[in-house]
């Protein structure tokens, strides 16, 4: 009786031993990770010039709030940290030590803007913290060399240059391009990628104009750009600026080929305001689907993410680009964490965001894959193009790569 | 006519008078903050130790506004653009031409005192609210200058410069973050020390003279013009050591950084600690700094309304700042003694 008790105890005491310690062989934390939850530290500018984007936070927030209800990351809870630095440098740099410091967060994810990132680039390397997808369209987030430790996730504005590049190149290559752009880091990484995109051909480019976002109106550029005699118009222009650069047009009665960046292909923020009817024809690219159109309305992932929209974010807009991005981004961190199993070093997140394979998120183009490895931290590079007409764009043509390699 | 505009927006002290005695701290509690100063970062976290950095880097900046408002009752919503220019001044010698950052800190200051007794020129013609227009004007346009195409080669452009952090010399054995604050611990107090003896000085009294009543201070023989420049000068030039100091505590200057609001942030700073009351500055500066984070934890989407909440109880309870609750204190500590 007693031995087999013994003898019971013995057994149960040596499978407990051995499953713990394969346990103790497979499981590695680094700060902010543990059996029971992951801590993400973000950065948004809730308050401040910027705080439209506040929305991307709070869809995040809503989105781990929805993976923590369905169990977590291999059973782990998401602890979402997310702080606001108004979009003012010098605070995101405070934040930034904040979370890694004081909260002790594993790493960084998806803060947002240029400079706030660029401040805080050096310390976060130098911590060995990841700053994962990176909110900002600059191309300098791929810079596996000398920053291991920071990766974006948009495709690049050069990514994006090159595609209108390319299109031009095919379509029409005895064209006079005209480039309108804005004097700031978003306007001249954007020039440069369609310089390089045209490579030998840059000469297309006949004429650039820029204008400062403390202009009023950018009419009189606009009047430049016509009396130069260019007959493609590219408008390198945030909202209100594409806006008023549609509205011009229609009211110069001028007819040149119209590609607007990305940036500003809002149906919601741009085109409706500068009316439908002037917008027919402009072209432009794009890499996700937009919550406006109709023809989504039927597509399993876009249906995924308007049943989370319904059921954890209600305040959410659907026709907001910025609800889109943000369950982008935050379902490709789920993936990465979830490639990364029981092993939560920050260095093993850096490997597994390095060694992302075709993944698609639900809200991206039907074909737009994210693809990355040890030398290439750009995770979207590709975009397709589209056109408005009617009410909506439509996409036509195949799905391009914009990468920067050649 | 324009006088007479002038004599109505003047009228009635803008800068309540403040005896200059009252303008410091006894030599008792002066050593008490001191020792605080100086021992904390040896108990505290590396990130706590950043933010007294921060503390101290404001605290210079509301202090040097505090010499110009407090000393010489002339108002100035333009010390982000002093700020920057320092800031880029010592980002721009460490970063370009490789000098050593504690040397570059003299030359922000000078370019900066420069740069403010300039300003200091046309803006005697103004005073009170106009005053504060005009700097206010300066303040705004800082940050489009830092853009300009024409300067980009120095400044970097929209893109900003990022600063390489100082190491401890001589093989100390403390942190970046430890070296950095005693480092700012000796100039801030080397500044305050200088700026108390300044306001107690034959110029402090001059400045003093003019913010009380100005034609009464000239027809007692004191230069108005010399000494309201003088005034625009040292709190531009203080104001520009603190930008290089924010520069390397930060590792990072862009445009972005100088905007209107931290203008505005600084006088905020100085009327919490009380006008014209130096020590309040320290006070000031740790409210702009922590404050914000209170209202930010008390709820995300009202952080700006929680401020805004927490800023008029300040006013409506001590309406004289940090100065006050230090005036009830004393007096406490007096009726205890007897």
């Amino acid at each position: 009786m007693l031995s087999k008790v013994q003898r019971t105890a013995a057994l149960a005491a040596a499978v407990i031993l051995w499953t713990s310690s394969a346990a103790l062989a497979q499981k590695r934390y680094d700060t902010g990770a543990s059996d029971t939850e992951i801590k993400i530290g973000n950065i948004m500018p809730y308050s401040g010039p910027a705080s439209a984007y506040g929305v991307i936070g709070k869809t995040q927030q809503a989105y781990f709030d929805k993976i923590n209800a369905e169990g977590g990351i291999n059973g782990r809870k998401i602890k979402f940290i997310s702080y606001d630095d108004g979009y003012s440098p010098p605070k995101t740099f405070e934040q930034a030590r904040r979370l890694v410091e004081s909260d002790e967060v594993l790493l960084i994810f998806n803060s947002l803007g240029t400079a706030p990132n660029t401040a805080i680039q050096k310390y976060m390397n130098s911590k060995k913290v990841p700053q994962l997808f990176v909110a900002s369209g600059a191309t300098k987030w791929n810079d596996t060399k000398n920053f291991p430790w920071t990766m974006g996730w948009q495709p690049s504005y050069q990514s994006e240059a090159h595609i209108y590049a390319k299109y031009l190149m095919k379509e029409k290559p005895d064209a006079k391009i005209g480039v309108l752009y804005q004097n700031d880091d978003f306007g001249k990484d954007y020039l440069k990628g369609l310089k390089d995109g045209l490579g030998a051909k840059a000469s297309m480019i006949t004429t650039e104009e820029s204008y400062e976002t403390s202009e009023p109106s950018i009419d009189g550029h606009i009047v430049k750009l016509k009396n130069a005699g260019v007959d493609v118009f590219i408008s390198i222009t945030t909202p209100k600026f594409a806006a008023q650069a549609i509205k011009k047009l229609a009211e110069l009665d001028w007819h040149p080929m119209h590609i607007v960046s990305n940036v500003s292909a809002s149906v919601g923020g741009v085109i409706k305001p500068a009316g439908f009817e002037n917008s027919q024809g402009i072209l432009s690219a794009a890499y996700a689907k937009d919550g406006a159109d109709p023809q989504w309305d039927n597509d399993p992932g876009m249906k995924k993410f308007l049943d989370f929209l319904a059921k954890y974010y209600p305040d959410g807009n659907r026709l907001d680009g910025s609800t889109v991005y943000g369950y982008g981004v935050a379902q490709t961190l789920v993936k990465v964490l979830q490639m990364c199993g029981d092993d939560l070093t920050r260095e093993n997140v850096m490997k597994q965001a390095a060694s992302l394979k075709d993944f698609e998120p639900d809200t991206l183009l039907p074909g737009v894959k994210i693809n990355t490895s040890p030398t290439n931290f750009a995770l979207i590079e590709q975009l397709q193009m589209m056109r408005f007409k009617g009410e909506k764009w439509e996409l036509f043509g195949p799905i391009i790569s914009g990468e920067l390699t050649n | 006519m324009s006088a007479a505009v002038e004599e109505v927006v003047t009228e009635g002290q803008a800068v309540e008078a403040v005896p200059k005695r009252a303008m410091t701290l006894g030599a008792g509690t002066s050593l008490v903050v001191l020792a605080i100063l100086v021992l904390t970062p040896l108990v505290v976290k590396n990130f706590i130790i950043f933010q007294m950095t921060q503390v101290l880097i404001y605290g210079l900046a509301v202090l040097a506004l505090n010499i110009l408002t407090g000393g010489s009752g002339q108002f100035s919503l333009g010390q982000s653009a002093f700020y920057a220019i320092g800031a880029y001044t010592s980002a721009i010698l460490m970063e370009q031409y490789g000098v050593n950052y504690a040397l570059t800190l003299p030359v922000a200051g000078i370019i900066c005192f420069a740069a403010g007794f300039l300003f200091g020129q046309p803006a005697l013609r103004l005073s009170g609210v106009y005053l504060a227009l005009a700097t206010f004007a300066l303040a705004t346009a800082m940050p489009q200058l830092l853009k300009l195409g024409y300067f980009e080669k120095w400044t970097g452009g929209v893109q900003g410069l990022v600063v390489t952090k100082p190491d401890a010399p001589f093989g100390l054995p403390v942190s970046q973050d430890v070296w950095l604050y005693y480092f700012t611990l000796v100039i801030t107090i080397a500044i305050y020390v200088g700026s108390v003896n300044l306001l107690r000085s034959r110029s402090g009294r001059a400045f003093m003279a003019i913010r009380d009543n100005e034609i009464a201070a000239s027809s007692m023989g004191v230069n108005v013009a010399l000494y309201k420049t003088l005034a625009f000068g040292v709190s531009a030039g203080i104001t520009g050591i603190a930008g290089g100091l924010g520069a390397i505590a930060v590792q990072f200057v862009a445009p972005d950084s100088f905007t209107i609001t931290f203008a505005i942030q600084l006088f905020l700073g100085m009327v919490v600690g009380g006008v014209g009351w130096l020590p309040g500055s320290i006070v000031g500066a740790a409210f702009i700094i922590f404050v914000p984070n209170i209202a930010e934890s008390v709820s995300k989407g009202l952080s700006g309304a929680v401020f805004g909440v927490l800023l008029f109880l300040v006013i409506f309870l001590i309406p004289h700042g940090a100065r006050q609750v230090a005036i009830v204190g004393q007096q406490l500590a007096a009726r205890f003694r007897r």
